[in-house]
Formats: C-alpha cells, sequence, structure tokens
C-alpha cells in the first residue's frame, strides 16, 4: 500500500542499487567541487546530488547572503588541545561539493580550530557545542589531530533555525582520531553539513554521524587518503520520526595503497512521513592497490507511512584489491521476534524496545565513547515510547 | 491444580482464497501432574494448535474456549498468558539479533514474575539450567537464537521451560531435527521439568521416538483439525506399529 512495502521488498536483495536509481551519470571523481557559490546553480531537485532532497524547503540556504545570526560555537578540552579561531581558508582541506557547502564557506568569516599536538594522547573527549539561535546561520570547524596523536572530539548541534556548516577533519600522519557528530536540532531546524577528511599515512579516522532531531539534516561526508596505509571508520546512527528527513552522503575516495574504509550506517524510522536516505559511494582509483573497504547501510521501518532510500555505489578502477563489498537491507519490524518476546511474557512495548535497541547495539557499541552510547541508548527510549504512543493511538 | 481446558476449539487462517479452517472442534484437558502427546500427521493442525493456544496473531479463533485455571486465556495477550503460566516451545525460534540470552533471560524472568530475580541466585540457575542442557555458559552472551544450531535452537527452548518454570509447557515438535544425543539431553530436561509436580505438558510431535524417553500419562491422535483417538501409552505403540494410514483413510471419509 504504501512506498515502504515496496522498499521493503526490493531493499532486502543483496546488492539493492536503490529502486528505480540511474547509473550515476557522471563518475564520482568528476563532479564539481568549488569554493564559488556561482560555480553551483540553484538546484531545482532533479539533479543526482539533490534529487532525494525536499530542495524547496532549504531555499533559505540557497541564497548567496551573509547568515542572519552567528551560531554559538564553543570548545574546551582537556589540557593540552588548543582551541582558537582561525581565517576561514587557512586550512582548505574541505572543497564544497554542492551550493550550500558553498555558500557556508563563503559567508562563514572565520573557523573555529580544534589541534590536537604531535603525540599527545587525550584521555578525555574534546567537547564542541554549536547552538544556532534561529535565523540562518553558517558554522565552521576545523579538527586537526597531530602527528601521532589520539583522542576524541565530539560536536553536539543543537537548536533552532537553518543552520549549514563546513567541518574540516586532519588526521595526521599515524595519528587516530575520534569525531562524533551530533545533529540533535529542534524540531523545526535544518541543519546541512560538509565534512571532508584528510587521513595521513598509517592514521586512522573514527567518524560517528548520530542523527536525532531536526527537521532537515543532510549530511555529507567525504574521506580521504593523504599516504598509504590509512583506516577510516565510518559510523552513523539516525532515527527519524514523523515529518523527519535524515540523510547521509558518504564519500570515500581511494586513491593511496593499502587503505582500508568501513561503513557502516543505522536508522530507524517511524511515523507518517519519516524518511532516511543513505548514500554511500566508493571510488577504488587505479592507483589505490591493496584496498580494503566494505559499506553496509540497515534500515528498520517500525510504522507505515515511513520511507528508507538506501543507494550504495562502488566505482572499482584496478583489480588489484584485497577486497570491496556493499549491501544494504531495509526491513519492516518483525512481528515474529515480537511474538517469541512476548510469548515468554515481556509486555508489548518492552518487546520493541528490546529488539530495536538490539538493532543498533552492535554499531552503538562500535562507537567507543560512552558518554555518546548512554545518550543514544536514552534517545532512542523516548523515541520509542513516542512511536508506542502512535501505535495506540492508530490502534484506538 | 493447574487446569488447561480446551473446549471445541476452531480456528482458521486468512489465506488468498479467504479464511480457511484448520481446527475443526478440539476437546482437550490438561491437568498438572499429566503429560499428553498429541500425535498425527503433517498438516494435521497440530502446530495451529500449540499457536493458538500461545495467542499468535496469525490464528483467528472462531469460536470455542481455553481457559487455565478458569481463566479465559483467549481474552489474555501473548504476554498475559505467559504470565498466567502457558509456556510455548517453538518449533521455529525466532533469532533476535543484537538481544543477548543473558538479557533475555533476565528480561522474561523479571516479566513473569513480576520482580527482578536475585542477582547472585539467578547467574547460579542460569549456568546450571544452561550446563544441564549441555550448553557452554558462554551462551549467555550469544545473540538469542542467532547462529545456534537447531538442536541449540531446542536446547535454549527447554532452558527457557526450566528457568520461567510455567504451569503448563506445550512443546510443538521440541524433537524434530534433533540428533539422538540432544533428543536425550532435552527429553531429560522435560523430565525434570514434570517431575516437579503440579505441570502439566503437552508434548507435539510427528514421530513416536521422543516417546521412548518421555513417558506420555495420555495419547491423542490429531487428524484433520481434531482429536479422532484417544487413549493410553499404548496408542503410541500401535502408531510407531503401524503409522497413521489407518486414521487418514478415517478423515477421507469424513
Amino acid at each position: 500500500m504504501s512506498a515502504t512495502e515496496t522498499l521493503v521488498a526490493t531493499g532486502n536483495q543483496a546488492h539493492s542499487h536503490g529502486p528505480g536509481s540511474p547509473v550515476p551519470l557522471q563518475a564520482r571523481s568528476e563532479r564539481t567541487t568549488s569554493y564559488d557559490v556561482a560555480d553551483f546553480p540553484v538546484p531545482n531537485g532533479r539533479e543526482e546530488e539533490w534529487r532525494f532532497t525536499p530542495v524547496k524547503a532549504l531555499k533559505a540556504l540557497f541564497a548567496d547572503e551573509a547568515g542572519t545570526e552567528t551560531a554559538k560555537m564553543d570548545a574546551h578540552g582537556p589540557d593540552g588541545v588548543v582551541i582558537e579561531t582561525i581565517a576561514a581558508d587557512a586550512v582548505k582541506a574541505l572543497t564544497p561539493q554542492d551550493r550550500i557547502a558553498a555558500v557556508a564557506w563563503t559567508h562563514a568569516a572565520e573557523a573555529l580550530a580544534v589541534r590536537i599536538p604531535n603525540d599527545a594522547e587525550l584521555t578525555e573527549p574534546v567537547h564542541v557545542n554549536v547552538a544556532s539561535l534561529g535565523g540562518r546561520g553558517f558554522g565552521h570547524l576545523v579538527i586537526e589531530a597531530g602527528r601521532h596523536s589520539r583522542g576524541t572530539v565530539i560536536v553536539d548541534h543543537t537548536g533552532a533555525g537553518e543552520y549549514a556548516a563546513n567541518v574540516e577533519i586532519v588526521v595526521g600522519d599515524g595519528a587516530d582520531l575520534r569525531v562524533v557528530s551530533i545533529q540533535q536540532g529542534d524540531t523545526e531546524s535544518i541543519h546541512v553539513g560538509q565534512h571532508d577528511a584528510v587521513i595521513g599515512r598509517d592514521a586512522k579516522l573514527n567518524h560517528v554521524a548520530v542523527t536525532l532531531g531536526g527537521k532537515i539534516v543532510r549530511l555529507s561526508t567525504n574521506v580521504r587518503y593523504a599516504g598509504p596505509g590509512g583506516d577510516a571508520e565510518l559510523l552513523g546512527v539516525y532515527f527519524a520520526e514523523s515529518g523527519q528527513h535524515h540523510e547521509n552522503r558518504l564519500f570515500v575516495d581511494h586513491e593511496a595503497i593499502n587503505c582500508k574504509s568501513n561503513v557502516l550506517y543505522k536508522g530507524a524510522l517511524a511515523g507518517d512521513h519519516a524518511r532516511s536516505v543513505w548514500i554511500g559511494d566508493v571510488l577504488i582509483r587505479a592507483a589505490a592497490e591493496g584496498t580494503n573497504t566494505f559499506e553496509l547501510n540497515r534500515n528498520l521501518v517500525l510504522t507505515d507511512g515511513a520511507r528508507a532510500d538506501s543507494v550504495p555505489n562502488l566505482e572499482i578502477e584496478t583489480g588489484e584489491i584485497e577486497g570491496a563489498g556493499h549491501a544494504s537491507a531495509t526491513g519492516r519490524f518483525d512481528d515474529e521476534q515480537l511474538f517469541y518476546l512476548q510469548a515468554r511474557g515481556i509486555p508489548e512495548d518492552e518487546a520493541r524496545r528490546l529488539v530495536v535497541s538490539g538493532f543498533f547495539n552492535d554499531i552503538i557499541g562500535r562507537i567507543g565513547v560512552p558518554e555518546v552510547a548512554e545518550h543514544l541508548h536514552e534517545v532512542i527510549e523516548q523515541k520509542l515510547a513516542r512511536t508506542a504512543a502512535l501505535t495506540e493511538q492508530a490502534k484506538a | 491444580m493447574a487446569t488447561l481446558e480446551i473446549r471445541d476449539l476452531h480456528v482458521s487462517v486468512d489465506t488468498e482464497n479467504g479464511p480457511k479452517e484448520i481446527l475443526r472442534g478440539v476437546d482437550l484437558t490438561i491437568a498438572g501432574g499429566q503429560t499428553h502427546a498429541i500425535m498425527g500427521p503433517n498438516g494435521s493442525g497440530k502446530s495451529t494448535l500449540a499457536y493458538s493456544i500461545a495467542g499468535h496473531p496469525k490464528y483467528n479463533v472462531t469460536s470455542g474456549t481455553v481457559t487455565l485455571d478458569g481463566e479465559d486465556v483467549l481474552a489474555m495477550s501473548v504476554d498475559e498468558r505467559a504470565r498466567a503460566g502457558l509456556f510455548l516451545a517453538m518449533q521455529y525460534p525466532v533469532e533476535v539479533p543484537g538481544v543477548s540470552v543473558s538479557n533475555f533471560l533476565r528480561t522474561a524472568k523479571t516479566a513473569i514474575d513480576g520482580e527482578a530475580p536475585k542477582l547472585r541466585t539467578w547467574v547460579k540457575d542460569v549456568n546450571k539450567a544452561l550446563a544441564d542442557l549441555d550448553m557452554d555458559a558462554d551462551f549467555g552472551t550469544r545473540n538469542v537464537n542467532e547462529g545456534f544450531s537447531g538442536g541449540e535452537k531446542k536446547r535454549h527452548e527447554i532452558v527457557q521451560l526450566e528457568l520461567l518454570d510455567p504451569k503448563i509447557a506445550i512443546l510443538d515438535e521440541t524433537d524434530s531435527g534433533l540428533d539422538i544425543d540432544a533428543l536425550k539431553v532435552v527429553s531429560t530436561g522435560v523430565n525434570r521439568f514434570a517431575e516437579k509436580g503440579d505441570k502439566g505438558v503437552l508434548l507435539i510431535t510427528h514421530y513416536t521416538r521422543i516417546l521412548r524417553y518421555i513417558k506420555p500419562d495420555f495419547v491423542h491422535v490429531f487428524v484433520d483439525g481434531k482429536v479422532a483417538e484417544e487413549g493410553g501409552p499404548e496408542l503410541a505403540d500401535e502408531l510407531e506399529a503401524n503409522g497413521y494410514e489407518r486414521f487418514l483413510k478415517t478423515g477421507a471419509k469424513a
């Protein structure tokens, strides 16, 4: 009856390329990237990179105009971490890949930089709090992990209004950096972000995108390698409720030899017009011998009226690789699991909670930051309580 | 004394061609201290009976009654039935990814008892139940039924039976797909449960093999959605020798 059901039917194939999705018209490497807003026409929603996004609702962010508000960005971290304001073009590890990123780049006057010095091993995470105050705001954050450093940076986005931002992540040679970006804005808030990461030789990046709130959240995460032996683990958790659009677009560009990437995104959807989009592009260039990559997206549809789109794309230009694979599955809540748990005396709402927290369990375990895991468990509980109330209403 | 009474139970399922009646007037009384075996050919409705008693939403009870100690079971939700003292060991136990066996068992026990079990004795009880069924203690950390072999799934059902300690246990083809060693381990577990006293057991099986290890007090032959014949253990011996042929002919005439 709904789009959901069609998607469930097609989404369980081992290699779903998304129902009806055309082969991309251009190779991923040929897409426009530029600092100049004029290089990106205002999209009409038919473009490959915009066709899943409600572009009409993003009108204010397409305008090449200064923001009406400045998002409040503050950071604090353990001793040794350098937090400072720098010129917007000081690092340039990121090149905007769409109009909104270019607008944000142009109109965010300066950038906040979080720098973990060479060889530093942080025992506590660095916290960056980004509060948008309503209106239209732009942000620019730079996270640099020095050579052989280890650390965790948690970026927490809250607030109202329309916020667009660029986040540049530079992982120095041999460094081990974890970046957690949490999007939990108010019900009507809009967040569009581009994260570009450059991973140094033998360095490791663990990037986690957690989207829990906001009317529209669209995150584009791009990873490339500055030398051999780099390792990227890209994790994502989202839970879209009625009327929310949660979109994650990933691009891993393998150009260096012997690099790894592992992508795991899991999402739940509940309520009318709850919508999620996941695009996972991986490009293995001819030079990238010894690449090992795997990407997986799973969606759990909890109610009628929700829709998940999932499109993995793998372009391989060399056969000399260790491994490359992708999988995507979208399924409805399994009533047999519910029956089994209830048949053991567990009440329905608790059984639902068990199944959904079980669905997210492995990925929450891999996030590896206890405060984030705890927070996720809490918010998921709240969302499930709301979903249960909705289901009850529907029954009555 | 615990008593499960099934009276004139009619059950249908929805098919593409409209509702299809599967149970056509089942009468059965299982009292505490008794073990009943229901035997019958494939498609006779044995599993439907088990799932209907447990309350699976796929099955529509069109008429008849099911009561446990006089309480109307059909008016209860699935979890209420379990808390009232009914347990169904399933033929195809369901995988629940991401939920550990120990979390599952503790949550179920807490729901059944209405309070969390005492931690120290509970861990001991779980380990003993696992050991009794020849399962390693590390099963507690695995996800419910995920990656379990067929035999492990069945043994895990009996672990739950022993820990949740219901009044009436319904075992739906618990013997199918088990090798002889696993069959003995599972049977010993069921006997241990039955010997606790006021416990009723309804053993649904296609084969007589398990009846070598679990001795029924009553045997019911199930054909075409109802009980066709009843008797003592000697009826099972007759089925062992002659199979279901005589009943199927009767069924064809009816």
